[in-house]
């Protein structure tokens, strides 16, 4: 398994071949990428703030609880802090398994616990020249990672 | 013990991070806040709605009843938005 947390971009496909370089008992590779949106061209920027330490330990539990509940090959998760601009990516996880289903589920658990628990917090920076606000956590968020508690 | 405080917990209290000394009564991190609320408006800003706000003891989260004896940093912070 393989957390980072960075300021600079991250290679999507190369992070995904790397989970399957030299083996050939992988059947299934979910990728998913978090991007930055412009909110309707209004956007500029998003600033990521993070709690340095503690971002990397809490997703590598989250990565560890993934593993204890599908039978992954491997998996890779990456997210970026500081300034992003609309288009850029922000988060990257990578699954691997012998079949697509752990592959998807542990993919969707991994985004769904990431989103609720890893220490991060995104402030909006407006094209009209004014620093926003920070972003509202969404109960959708919270009720989506629930939905894996039972 | 280190107090650290992130996004616009951190804005409001006005400091990144401080040491604590509080009284040996402050025994949870509600209790903390408590305190913290006691020593100025700043304080009394950023925990107004003390129930949105989340704690971490040593990196690991944790809820407010959580006992405060032994932490080296505590941690202050609004719901996350990352993803």
């Amino acid at each position: 398994m393989a957390v980072r947390v960075q300021s600079e971009p991250f290679d999507a496909a190369a992070e995904a071949r790397a989970l399957t370089a030299g083996r050939a008992d992988v059947g299934a590779v979910v990728t998913f990428v978090g991007l930055c949106r412009d909110e309707g061209g209004t956007l500029a920027a998003l600033e990521l703030e993070h709690y340095p330490g503690m971002a990397e330990e809490e997703i590598s539990r989250v990565v560890a609880e993934a593993q204890a509940r599908w039978p992954l090959m491997g998996a890779t998760a990456i997210h970026r802090y500081g300034k992003i601009a609309p288009g850029e990516d922000i988060v990257l996880v990578v699954t691997a398994s012998a079949h697509r289903a752990a592959a998807f589920a542990a993919a969707e658990f991994l985004m769904d616990y990431l989103k609720t628990r890893a220490p991060f917090w995104k402030k909006e920076h407006r094209k009209d020249g004014t620093s926003g606000d920070w972003v509202a956590a969404k109960d959708a968020d919270d009720a989506a990672a629930d939905r894996w508690k039972a | 013990m280190k107090a650290v405080y992130f996004a616009w917990v951190r804005e409001r209290v006005g400091a990144t991070d401080e040491d604590i000394a509080p009284p040996a009564e402050v025994r949870t991190v509600g209790d903390l806040i408590g305190w913290l609320v006691s020593r100025g408006e700043n304080y009394a800003y950023a925990f107004e709605n003390a129930k949105a706000i989340r704690a971490a003891i040593d990196r690991k989260h944790v809820k407010h009843d959580a006992l405060i004896a032994g932490a080296k940093e505590i941690a202050f912070f609004p719901p996350m938005t990352g993803g």
